[in-house]
């Protein structure tokens, strides 16, 4: 039973550290699915949760701290689009630069505007997003293994990341079973059929790369405004190349981009918990190698060792008309 | 068409485009010097002021160069091969091990001048193995060298952080550190250079490391341009259907290429240990790494371009943190949003003014445009 | 009136300098099967796209149905009820046919409603034009002339009665391109108009109605097809050119030097374009390969010369074997006396961005003479190509100038000028001539007949017949992968002209 309410607990952190990277992910995949690589999710995801932060401690309201996530987080997404769809730029080297330009600008504009070293106000109240109890979850905790499953893993999360769990089959039925979708899925392996078959291959493209910025400006505005109250310098830590690795690891499907998530995020929860303690048979396993394995795993996948990960084949091709 | 945008004359080329690239990125750098409630002007001069206004403020802009130019190389070289390597950080951070061990092992009995060609070796060759992997697995593999780096940048800094706390830091200490060398681990510093021009180095730790930088900007120079292996990786870089017509060996290039492009990147963790620090710390790499993509793009992947480009951006760290003494609102950070702003302008949008300055040169030229045309067909 | 279904009045189109289509007037009436036939880079595929809305014309009008239309993008073709079925095929691979037939056409935001409809129409299309596809098909495991079916019925599915096919059995084998004119003659009789655009008579032959012919962005002639004949159309094709005067004495041929046994290539898309060739070159001669662009010359060139790994053959160099099959590289066979001038001076003769002494090396920069040591011999390098430079009569004499700036005729004498100084035994030339001027043209072959008098064996590819008639001491033509015939160079165009297209050898086919 003990071990039973351990792996409770981990699974629950599990689920709130991998909210982040399943929206960063799904992000990606829309961004990526459409041949635009981007490497920026990072740095729209940080700027997302300083807007958010930043909004709803001026305003006091979640709501708004969220539309203002969404918003810097889009405004980003276009220049990215401008420099890899208009200007026909290199995706990689604009990816770079929105990283720095938000790790550095929600610094000195946190710095600037509040004045309590690079963080936002701690959020309270209508200011930060709370957590639901699903119905009857107090009712039925004491129930062995299922009361507990409901009640402490089911239930108490962010809104924000039922929606999340909650985007992973609706980008699939997106992807898969919409227009767009299949349009979106066209013009990332082939967009000289989607410009043969009359469709705007630019318009399309910058709705995706729309797409992506909403979903990194949900994940920033979780970050700062659901599982913590308020921005801190930095607080991404890197939570867009892991959810990089992952829509690479799910080979830039929606539903193993979840479990990939998950995986990621599990290794994460398993790594805080287990620091010095040791494990059955293996012995301690350091800390560090826990916070690389996803990284390494994902670095096993490319070269191929374990399945093959083939990136949309126009991926980070400007579409040039061929003459 | 092979040429997208018609001919400019070299001094556009190399000169005013990528000014004006420069130029733009810092007039948005000062709307958000505006936006936080400072004035750009009064900024910039304190910036120039801070480093270069005396002796200790251009050691220490010389010693953030002495970084960014190993890593702006590292960046360049794999360039030249068509390669990206984000991963000059985690080349840099890894490369620490081949800088502090031989300290760690020799200080106590050799000098400097012994322990500095070990510990350059020792950069360059756990740099280089560290840029080799990806460079293997983009060569045999096919796996793009841009997400491997990416992927190494974070692996580099777990086993870096591994190595620091359970490894190297003495018994008994509680910073994620090593030891600090003794004499033979510490690189003389160059107060005499700046002396020589009636300069007081004061504090900054203006080192060796930074000749050994020069040193290496001129090899790169020399390996790019002037040897059979620099031939090789530039015709790969420009047009691997002519590497392959010339019977060059691709894999072999990409990895050698990326081999040195990690030793450059490597060498870089000489300047903060054993010129600084005296002792290898948590995170010393510090973004160099990542200024290094700046620096390349900046300095159009030439070492003559590379080396002003990186003190320029030592001058913005220097400069950044003495600004922030008079405007507490602008920080070392200002300087990370100016790096974004010179990668997205000199790299991403580097040929959005080009069709408005070709149009202008064609209507100041056009009675003579019919001879510089290039030969279309 | 309304019997037209096409109407191009004066269109006319430049890219850059090339002019692609020059001042080109055509009516296609409804209800047949038109063909479109030239030589490569006759213009035919850029006239098609203008039709089709890829690119807009310069000038001139597009009248459909009679009413002048303008044609902006491949929606408003789509639209007026123009489909085009691309040489290369515009399919997403990993989609299912049924997914690639309704990208553009899905009716509404979800597709669920669409797909039931379109599998049903989809249905219906295949069993009134007999189209059998499997809708649920991945495109990237059907063989090439189901996807073609599948583009045919992409087209149909849009509403087209237009249809154009952009040289539509490159990729066939003859069965299949057989099997392709029986649906044609289907679409034909269902009433829609077809414009077949091809270098082959064969074809123009077996299906088409009316032909008309283009030369050099020009539209030369049309005729009833049933009453022309395959000479005609062979020399308005080729054209009266006016042939090229070379001063050339009698080859006197020595030893064989290259020898090709058996030749088989394939290309990127796992498609056989060097079928089983056999061939010799002998020093002191110059064997002429000729044929239309895209059959086989390239990969036989990239074969021969190591860049491209043949599938099975044995190719001799001066008696000695050459790996073409596994471990061929194109440095050892430089050392070994092969020159290689590519067909593509552009992407793979020269380095744009190199300057002209840096390109004067390529492929020959592991020679001792070039180098001190691990260095670049700058000096020795540019002095090198400075006597290149002035015995080529390239311009500008600079060897420090950037490559891209120099004219197409004088690159092609920095390719020239590399890989004959080296003294070859074997020498290799694809296009030589292509995008060059004239002054440069004779000059090249001047060289050329130079190199055979000198005794080395040339190897010359090149899509202008009048070129290889003039400079070869022996011809032979390619077609479909195969050298289809050998002629004396003094054979007439006619005859080399039905060579090339492919049609059967009538000497041989007679003994």
């Amino acid at each position: 039973m003990e071990y039973f309410d351990t792996l409770i607990v981990i699974l629950q952190s599990t689920v709130r550290v991998s909210v982040p990277l399943i929206l960063a992910a799904l992000a990606g995949l829309y961004s990526e699915r459409a041949g635009i690589f981007d490497i920026g999710l990072e740095g729209k995801m940080l700027a997302a949760a300083f807007a958010g932060g930043a909004a709803a401690a001026v305003t006091a309201s979640a709501l708004i701290g969220l539309a203002a996530a969404i918003f810097v987080s889009v405004c980003l997404a276009l220049v990215h689009g401008f420099a890899s769809i208009t200007q026909r730029g290199n995706q990689i080297v604009s990816g770079v630069a929105i990283n720095f330009i938000a790790l550095g600008a929600t610094v000195i504009l946190g710095q600037a505007w509040f004045r309590q070293g690079g963080r936002t106000p701690q959020l309270s109240g209508d200011s930060r997003f709370t957590t639901v109890e699903l119905p009857y979850a107090a009712e039925i905790a004491d129930i062995p293994v299922i009361g507990s499953i409901y009640s402490n893993l089911l239930s108490g999360h962010f809104m924000l990341t039922y929606l999340a769990f909650a985007l992973v089959p609706f980008t699939w039925w997106v992807l898969y079973r919409t227009r767009f979708g299949l349009r979106l899925r066209a013009v990332g392996e082939n967009p000289g059929a989607v410009d043969t078959a009359g469709i705007s291959v630019t318009w399309l493209r910058y709705r995706a790369v729309i797409c992506c910025g909403i979903l990194c400006g949900i994940a920033g505005a979780y970050l700062s405004m659901a599982m913590t109250a308020g921005f801190v310098k930095g607080m991404t830590a890197g939570k867009g190349f892991i959810a990089l690795a992952a829509l690479i690891f799910a080979k830039w499907k929606p539903v193993n981009v979840m479990f990939a998530c998950l995986l990621f995020g599990f290794l994460d929860a398993m790594s805080i918990r287990m620091q010095g303690n040791e494990l059955p048979i293996i012995g301690v396993v350091p800390v560090q190698f826990m916070q690389a394995l996803p990284y390494l795993l994902t670095v096993i996948l490319l070269a191929g060792f374990i399945g093959k990960a083939i990136p949309p084949r126009a991926g980070g091709v400007p579409y040039v008309k061929e003459r | 068409m092979s040429a997208p945008y018609a001919k400019l004359p070299a001094w556009v080329d190399y000169g005013l485009i990528p000014l004006i690239n420069l130029i733009v990125a810092f007039l948005v750098a000062g709307l958000v010097v505006l936006a936080v409630g400072e004035s750009p002007l009064r900024a910039a001069s304190l910036l120039i002021e801070g480093a270069f206004g005396y002796g200790e403020g251009i050691g220490f802009t010389l010693y953030y160069a002495t970084n960014f130019i190993f890593t702006g190389l590292a960046v360049a070289v794999a360039f030249h091969c068509g390669l990206f390597n984000i991963g000059g950080e985690g080349q840099a951070y890894v490369a620490g091990l081949g800088v502090a061990l031989p300290c760690l092992w020799l200080d106590q009995f050799a000098p400097w001048y012994v322990i500095f060609p070990a510990a350059i070796l020792g950069s360059a060759l756990v740099g280089g193995f560290w840029a080799m992997i990806p460079g293997w697995l983009q060569a045999k593999r096919g796996s793009h060298v841009v997400i491997t780096t990416i992927m190494f940048n974070f692996i580099a800094s777990s086993l870096m952080v591994y190595v620091l706390v359970d490894v190297l830091k003495p018994a008994g200490s509680m910073a994620p550190q090593t030891r600090t060398f003794a004499e033979g681990g510490q690189l003389p510093r160059l107060d005499w250079l700046l002396a020589s021009v009636g300069l007081d180095i004061g504090g900054a730790p203006f080192n060796m490391s930074f000749l050994l930088a020069l040193v290496a900007a001129f090899v790169v120079w020399l390996v790019i341009w002037r040897t059979k292996l620099g031939y090789e990786i530039r015709t790969m870089g420009h047009s691997p259907t002519a590497a392959s017509y010339a019977g060059i060996r691709q894999s072999r290039i990409i990895i050698i290429t990326m081999m040195m492009s990690g030793a450059l990147a490597g060498m870089m963790a000489l300047n903060p240990i054993m010129g600084d620090q005296h002792r290898m710390q948590l995170d010393f790499v510090g973004g160099a790494g990542f200024v290094g993509i700046a620096v390349a793009l900046m300095g159009r992947s030439h070492p003559v371009g590379i080396v002003p480009a990186a003190i320029l951006f030592g001058m913005l760290y220097q400069g950044g943190a003495e600004i922030s003494f008079e405007m507490p609102q602008i920080s070392r950070d200002m300087i990370t949003i100016i790096q974004g702003l010179v990668i997205l302008f000199a790299g991403a949008l580097e040929n959005m003014f080009r069709p408005a300055i070709t149009a202008f040169f064609a209507t100041l030229g056009g009675a003579r445009s019919d001879k510089s045309l290039p030969a279309a067909e | 009136m309304n019997d037209i279904a096409i109407e191009l009045k004066g269109i006319d189109k430049k890219f850059g300098l090339v002019h692609a289509n020059k001042n080109i007037n055509m009516k296609v009436r409804k209800g047949t099967i038109h063909g479109i036939i030239g030589e490569n880079g006759a213009g035919k595929s850029t006239l098609m796209s203008i039709l089709y809305g890829f690119y807009q014309a310069d000038n001139g009008d597009i009248f459909v149905d009679g009413k002048k239309t303008v044609i902006k993008d491949p929606n408003a073709a789509i639209s007026v009820g123009i489909g085009m079925v691309h040489q290369h095929f515009m399919l997403v691979e990993n989609f299912t046919v049924l997914e690639n037939i309704m990208l553009g056409a899905e009716e509404s935001q979800v597709l669920n409603a669409g797909i039931t409809k379109a599998r049903r129409e989809l249905k219906q299309l295949e069993e009134e034009y007999e189209l059998e596809v499997d809708p649920d098909a991945i495109i990237e495991e059907l063989p090439v002339g189901i996807q073609q079916r599948v583009e045919i019925l992409k087209a149909l599915y849009r509403g087209a009665e237009i249809l154009i096919l952009d040289e539509p059995t490159g990729v066939l084998t003859p069965a299949e391109a057989d099997h392709l004119f029986r649906i044609l003659e289907q679409l034909k009789s269902e009433g829609k108009t077809i414009l077949l655009i091809t270098h082959k008579l064969r074809e123009i032959m077996a299906v088409t109605d009316e032909v008309s012919v283009m030369r050099r962005g020009e539209m030369v002639a049309t005729r009833t097809t049933s009453e022309t004949s395959v000479e005609e159309l062979a020399e308005l094709m080729v054209g009266r050119h006016v042939l090229l005067h070379v001063e050339k004495g009698p080859a006197s041929p020595g030893d064989v030097m290259l020898s090709v046994e058996n030749l088989t290539v394939r290309d990127g898309r796992g498609v056989d374009m060097v079928k089983n060739v056999s061939f010799n070159v002998r020093a002191g001669e110059i064997v002429g390969i000729a044929g239309v662009a895209g059959n086989g010359q390239s990969e036989l060139l990239q074969a021969i010369s190591g860049i491209r790994r043949a599938v099975t053959g044995k190719v001799m160099l001066q008696g000695e074997p050459i790996h073409v099959t596994g471990t061929a590289d194109p440095a050892e066979l430089r050392h070994r006396g092969l020159a290689h001038v590519p067909e593509d001076r552009q992407h793979m003769g020269l380095v744009l961005k190199f300057d002209e002494s840096e390109n004067s090396i390529l492929g020959y920069h592991d020679d001792p003479k070039y180098l001190n040591g691990m260095f670049l011999n700058i000096d020795a390098i540019r002095k090198d190509a400075a006597d290149k430079i002035e015995k080529y009569d390239i311009r500008p004499p600079n060897p420090r100038l950037k490559t891209a700036n120099f004219s197409g005729g004088n690159q092609q004498k920095i390719v020239l000028a590399r890989e004959m100084e080296r003294d070859p035994a074997v020498l290799v030339i694809g296009q030589p001539t292509r995008g060059v001027d004239v002054g440069a043209i004779e000059f090249i072959h001047k060289r050329i007949i130079e190199m055979r008098d000198a005794g080395k064996a040339v190897l010359l590819v090149s899509v202008e017949l009048d070129e290889i008639r003039s400079l070869s001491d022996r011809v032979l033509v390619m077609f479909d992968g195969r050298i289809v015939g050998e002629r004396a160079p003094d054979a007439s165009e006619g005859e080399l002209g039905l060579l090339m297209a492919g049609v059967e050898d009538t000497k041989e086919a007679a003994q």
